[in-house]
């Protein structure tokens, strides 16, 4: 399998990234480069095999953790938003959406 | 005392405070000098001279009312990939560029607690994505046995720090070998623990099912101290594993049935995978593992072939699941709530994609690019699915190579620390994380010990990986292999 320039752009749309043109053109080999390695992994026969989601799981039955249903954090809305690039009356400020 | 201040390690730093013959406040005077003096090493994003002082002053009235915690008062630094409260948090990245968390990450809430005094943020790779620490938006760091190259990473920050006599600890974290890799390359000690053991609350995701915080120091009792009181259960991470907390450092002290004075480890199977030593590895590399080896046997260790065939196949595995879990946990550097925003844009979607696009580094974009493609619509199965059955058939073979060893040995990396700026290939510098990469995609816990020194006098690290929450019985032998040897206690000159 080989990416074409189309196929980066999709990719770069999909993780929202604007990518200047001559950052598009330095990915695409280095993209087909790291898919070649990947290659090896096709070759291996894993029907029946379980994916591994999480490593514990090699060795014990791993259960998502339930909480109980509670309140367990305080307000602390101006420290949550100190660090936002725009804030007004504790609401996060973005371009306008819907017309 | 026969020894400068920034000489001595943390149980010695420990001992010396409890037995007053220096106190917090003065050591860390004495490390923040040593700080500015060397701030061209590049190891430190941020200090906070004053606040590490006033925490040096709480320590020292903690010791005066007879606390006697072995930590009270030890100064470290930390990876800035914990979020810190009270001091900026980047990831090594410009999108975060001026953020302050409101909270502190649990690992260092837990050495807070402890007494501990922090004296700032340590430089690492973007979001821990990459092995030279060439990757930090800020600055990159300095080798400190040879400054023309590079420390390793992405904990690079940390392990200079720790080299160069900085701090005698310091937080590091390890998704495919961040801890151990910088370790050997800068002749420090590391532990990555059992994936779970540490919290991972507050501390930057990258790929959430790999990554794991552990201790970087001078020694493996340094290490055993920091990592007791670095671990245990945390409700706030949901992978956290239930556990009563833990004693690294009596577990490392706890002498083996059988054993004796001159051979501690008697009776102790360490098992060389066959594949962890390739013709391509680097005679300087292999001389030394087989030194620290001998040493080991020494020791009463016996070495056993054992064999991981899926090696080599860590490399995509990993090099599929970490982009894929990153590509989703970096979705929330979107310049909404947090970090760097687009001064200029059309609409919300143009003001993701320029913020990203300004915010995020070369490496990191390419592995958003490698993870969201893997993740997409008809491309799941073939890659993302198919890592993660491989991962388990990589993890089956570490247990049954476990049904005939102990322990795993063998080397950290292929090759001693390279020369700065040379890797321009990412996918070159992928292939050289090939023995860190099959441990992390299994979750167990590794050690990086200095065995010794390669080309150009650079230090050697030989990796030592136990099974599954095993860490004191890999602490215990690597303290045994420290008590014999004096490879972890040369500086680099100059420091």
């Amino acid at each position: 399998m080989v990416l074409t320039p189309q196929d980066v752009s999709r990719i770069a749309h999909l993780a929202r990234l604007e990518l200047q043109p001559a950052e598009s053109a330095a990915l695409l080999p280095q993209l087909n480069g790291f898919f070649k390695i990947v290659e090896q992994m096709s070759a291996v026969d894993t029907s029946g095999i379980e994916p591994l989601y999480t490593p514990l799981s090699t060795v014990q039955e791993v259960h998502l953790r339930l909480r109980e249903d509670r309140v367990t954090e305080t307000n602390q809305r101006e420290l949550n938003q100190r660090s936002a690039p725009a804030v007004e009356d504790g609401l996060f400020l973005v371009p306008k959406v819907i017309e | 005392m026969s020894k400068a201040l920034h000489e001595l390690g943390v149980a010695e730093l420990g001992r010396a405070l409890a037995a007053k013959t220096v106190s917090s406040h003065e050591l860390t005077q004495h490390l923040l000098a040593r700080v500015t003096s060397h701030e061209g090493l590049g190891a430190f994003l941020h200090v906070d001279a004053e606040a590490a002082l006033a925490a040096a002053k709480t320590a020292d009235a903690r010791r005066a009312n007879g606390d006697s915690g072995a930590l009270i008062g030890v100064p470290l630094a930390h990876k800035d990939i914990f979020v810190t409260k009270d001091m900026p948090t980047t990831a090594g990245s410009k999108i975060l560029a001026g953020y302050q968390s409101p909270f502190d990450a649990t690992v260092l809430a837990k050495l807070f607690a402890a007494g501990t005094v922090s004296l700032g943020k340590l430089n690492c790779d973007e979001f821990a994505m990459g092995s030279a620490n060439e990757n930090s938006a800020f600055k990159p760091v300095a080798n400190p046995w040879d400054a023309a190259r590079v420390p390793g990473g992405s904990s690079g920050g940390s392990a200079a720090a720790v080299a160069a006599r900085l701090v005698p600890g310091a937080t590091g974290t390890d998704t495919g070998g961040s801890i151990r890799q910088p370790a050997s390359f800068t002749g420090i000690t590391g532990i990555k623990p059992t994936y779970g053991v540490c919290s991972r609350y507050g501390m930057i995701a990258f790929a959430s099912s790999l990554d794991q915080a552990g201790p970087m120091a001078r020694s493996a009792e340094d290490c055993a101290l920091l990592l007791s009181a670095m671990s245990g259960f945390d409700e706030r991470d949901a992978t956290s594993i239930e556990q009563p907390p833990q004693d690294f450092h009596a577990q490392m002290l706890l002498a083996r049935e059988g054993a004796s004075a001159a051979q501690p480890l008697k009776g102790l199977r360490i098992g060389l995978p066959r594949e962890f030593f390739p013709a391509a590895l680097a005679a300087d590399v292999n001389s030394a593992v087989r030194a620290g080896l001998a040493e080991l046997e020494k020791l009463g260790a016996t070495l056993v072939d054992v064999s991981l065939p899926r090696t080599e196949l860590a490399i995509p595995v990993y090099y599929i699941i970490a982009p894929a879990e990153a590509s989703s946990n970096l979705s929330r550097f979107d310049g909404v709530k947090f970090g760097h925003r687009a001064a200029k844009y059309d609409d919300l979607l143009d003001m993701y994609k320029k913020s990203r696009a300004e915010g995020f580094g070369p490496e990191v974009k390419r592995r958003i690019m490698i993870g969201s493609y893997v993740l997409s619509h008809g491309y799941y199965d073939a890659y993302y699915l198919q890592a993660q059955k491989l991962r388990r058939m990589i993890a089956d073979d570490f247990q049954r190579a476990f049904t005939q060893c102990d322990l795993i040995a063998g080397p950290v990396a292929p090759t001693v620390a390279w020369q700065a700026g040379q890797e321009d290939d990412p996918v070159k510098s992928y292939l050289a994380d090939i023995f860190t990469l099959p441990g992390s995609l299994a979750g167990l816990p590794g050690m990086s010990v200095p065995v010794g020194f390669g080309e150009g006098g650079m230090p050697v690290g030989l990796q030592l990986l136990g099974n599954y929450f095993k860490e004191g019985q890999l602490l215990h032998a690597a303290h045994a292999l420290q008590q014999a040897t004096d490879w972890h206690q040369q500086a680099p000159a100059g420091y």
